[in-house]
């Protein structure tokens, strides 16, 4: 029987030789994401801890990044239980503040590959779709639960075949073409389903990847992948991890799939998710001289060193309006680095842009750059939720970082295929 | 009993702000905050035994589980939706919050209508009409039978070391 990639990759972890969409399998991931919200998971099994310990030290990854450094005595003593836990137990994996967001550090560090089962106490740990393996987001009692047994069940999803055909007109990125996608299909367009990327996705760098698999969940998909090719091939050779030690997962040639949708790149506009949900999406073009106060550029959907980079090739040599506040979010450190090294950072803080450590910063509201009342936010993150970014009377819009970069020149929404540089 | 009537893609920040995620995780704590950027008055009169109904994607967004907590803390017999986002989903049936996806009773409820569960033929009354919605899978029902998905570690824990 054919099998789409999620169908065959469950089959796989769950010894089965074949299985069908709405099936429940019993899998063992290859790793456990964890976070800050480690410190509340482990309260809850405590003594479970004490008498079974963790199933396997090889599997959690656990990387501090959503409160970091730390901004109050309570997010202190998280951060304080998580270090405790980690010596005690002698986990493997352990990021302490300041390696980066969660997301990019798993990627980075080469804990997701080709056809590996990951699963994670955050949304966004469909991310590793980009690198072509099967990811997807659970809760704090689950992540519990797996860390006693090492065991889960799921249930195999539907499959959707995007075909991504076409090139993308300049100043087009990764960004607009998920925020299209989205728009298009609505934020539960792909709900409980696995999203394959099919057509000339060869165009596409693992950065491009990440953000749009990264958004995946955004439209309620499972997991979305992009399947192993030859610029994961080099990512992977770049990064240190040989060919050895992954096998690529590919869907059967005659697969089935619930639904196939086609977008011609070249038909695709910068495009900007209006408030307050991410299906909320516009041509930028309609959205032209919206004054804004704060722009942010990074987190998990945007931080690498290429955004960075086309946001400092926007702003060298000028200055941001002096009513808006850039906030630039590196990914990771190793991103933060490479800007250094390469005259990025420098650019940016020239114009005016504030760098902030490497984390999940503003995105959840919880501290840094938190909005007042009636401001509007212009970000590179994933989310525009009422609230979000710690006000409910403030306006968040998502855009890619060259549409941010350009408008935090004018302190107004610009479409970034109208400026001449 | 109160029906709590919502819209579509109901998000976790709206259920539950995320500046709170990391500073409340006990019921307690997570309660005051409930649905505290949608609709200030259910923290404070939601009562055991209300009902919420709600559009499509109920549930969006983050992983983050005191939106579940909270309302299951509450008694919140049932959300009853068009339809929820996974990870919600997920951590409903790991909390033992019942949740219920059949889009024609939403669809047909207005506000005074007279609504009645009865969850072991799986149906829903609204107003003298029936709706229907499927039973979950036997390895679903063994969590919740069970109190939840950490009791029913617990107990596969022990079982195994016997």
């Amino acid at each position: 029987m054919d099998m789409t990639f999620a169908e065959k990759i469950l089959a796989s972890y769950s010894n089965e030789k074949n299985v069908i969409p709405n099936q429940i399998v019993t899998v063992h991931p290859d790793h456990l994401l964890t976070h800050d919200n480690t410190a509340a998971i482990i309260q809850k099994i405590k003594p479970e801890l004490e008498e079974y310990g963790v199933y396997d030290k090889s599997i959690p990854i656990i990387v501090l990044d959503h409160v970091i450094p730390a901004a109050s005595e309570k997010t202190a003593n998280n951060h304080k239980i998580i270090r405790e836990f980690v010596r005690k137990h002698k986990i493997k994996n352990f990021f302490d503040v300041g390696n980066g967001v969660c997301h990019q550090i798993v990627v980075e560090k080469g804990l997701a590959l080709p056809g590996k089962l990951l699963l994670g106490s955050d949304s966004h740990t469909c991310s590793y779709g980009a690198i072509g393996a099967f990811s997807s987001g659970i809760d704090r009692t689950e992540a519990a639960s797996l860390m006693l047994t090492g065991e889960t069940w799921l249930k195999v999803p539907n499959s959707i075949k995007m075909n991504l055909n076409g090139k993308l007109s300049p100043y087009v990125s990764a960004k607009d073409v998920i925020l299209h996608i989205i728009g298009d299909i609505s934020a539960s367009g792909a709900n409980y389903c696995s999203v394959e990327f099919h057509g000339d996705v060869n165009n596409f760098s693992i950065d491009d990847r990440f953000t749009i698999a990264n958004m995946g969940v955004e439209m309620g998909a499972k997991n979305a992948v992009f399947l192993f090719d030859n610029t994961t091939k080099k990512y992977l050779d770049s990064i240190g991890i040989s060919s050895s030690v992954y096998n690529p997962i590919y869907p059967d040639k005659n697969s089935s799939y619930i639904q196939q949708l086609d977008y011609d790149l070249s038909d695709i506009a910068p495009m900007i998710a209006c408030p307050h949900n991410v299906d909320n999406v516009k041509p930028v073009s309609e959205m032209v001289d919206l004054e804004i106060h704060q722009c942010l550029i990074g987190t998990c959907t945007n931080g690498r060193f290429s955004d960075l980079k086309i946001a400092a090739e926007i702003l060298k040599g000028k200055k941001i309006s002096r009513n808006v506040r850039l906030l630039i979010l590196p990914a990771s450190k190793r991103i933060y680095q490479d800007a250094l090294k390469y005259g990025v950072i420098d650019t940016l803080v020239e114009s005016g842009g504030i760098i902030l450590p490497p984390g999940c910063g503003p995105c959840l509201g919880a501290h840094q750059g938190v909005l007042a009342p009636g401001e509007r936010c212009l970000s590179t993150a994933n989310r525009n939720f009422k609230g979000r970014m710690g006000c409910k009377d403030a306006e968040i819009y998502l855009a890619s970082p060259a549409t941010v970069a350009f408008s935090a020149l004018k302190g107004r929404i610009l479409d970034p295929r109208e400026v001449n540089t | 009993m109160k029906v709590w009537k919502y819209g579509d893609n109901i998000n976790t920040d709206m259920l539950f702000p995320g500046k709170y995620t990391y500073t409340c995780s006990t019921s307690e704590d997570i309660k005051p905050h409930l649905l505290e950027d949608l609709d200030p008055l259910f923290s404070k009169q939601a009562k055991e035994g209300d009902l919420i109904l709600a559009g499509k994607n109920f549930g969006c967004g983050s992983s983050r589980e005191q939106p579940v907590i909270g309302l299951k803390s509450v008694g919140i017999t049932a959300v009853v939706a068009e339809s929820f986002a996974r990870i919600f989903y997920r951590s409903s049936i790991n909390q033992g919050l019942l949740l219920i996806e059949c889009p024609d009773a939403v669809k047909t409820y207005s506000d005074g209508d007279e609504i009645k569960l009865d969850l072991d033929s799986g149906k829903i009354v609204i107003s003298g009409k029936i709706f229907t919605f499927p039973k979950l899978p036997k390895e679903i029902l063994a969590i919740r039978d069970a109190g939840g998905l950490l009791a029913y570690t617990r107990s596969k824990l022990k079982n195994s070391k016997v």
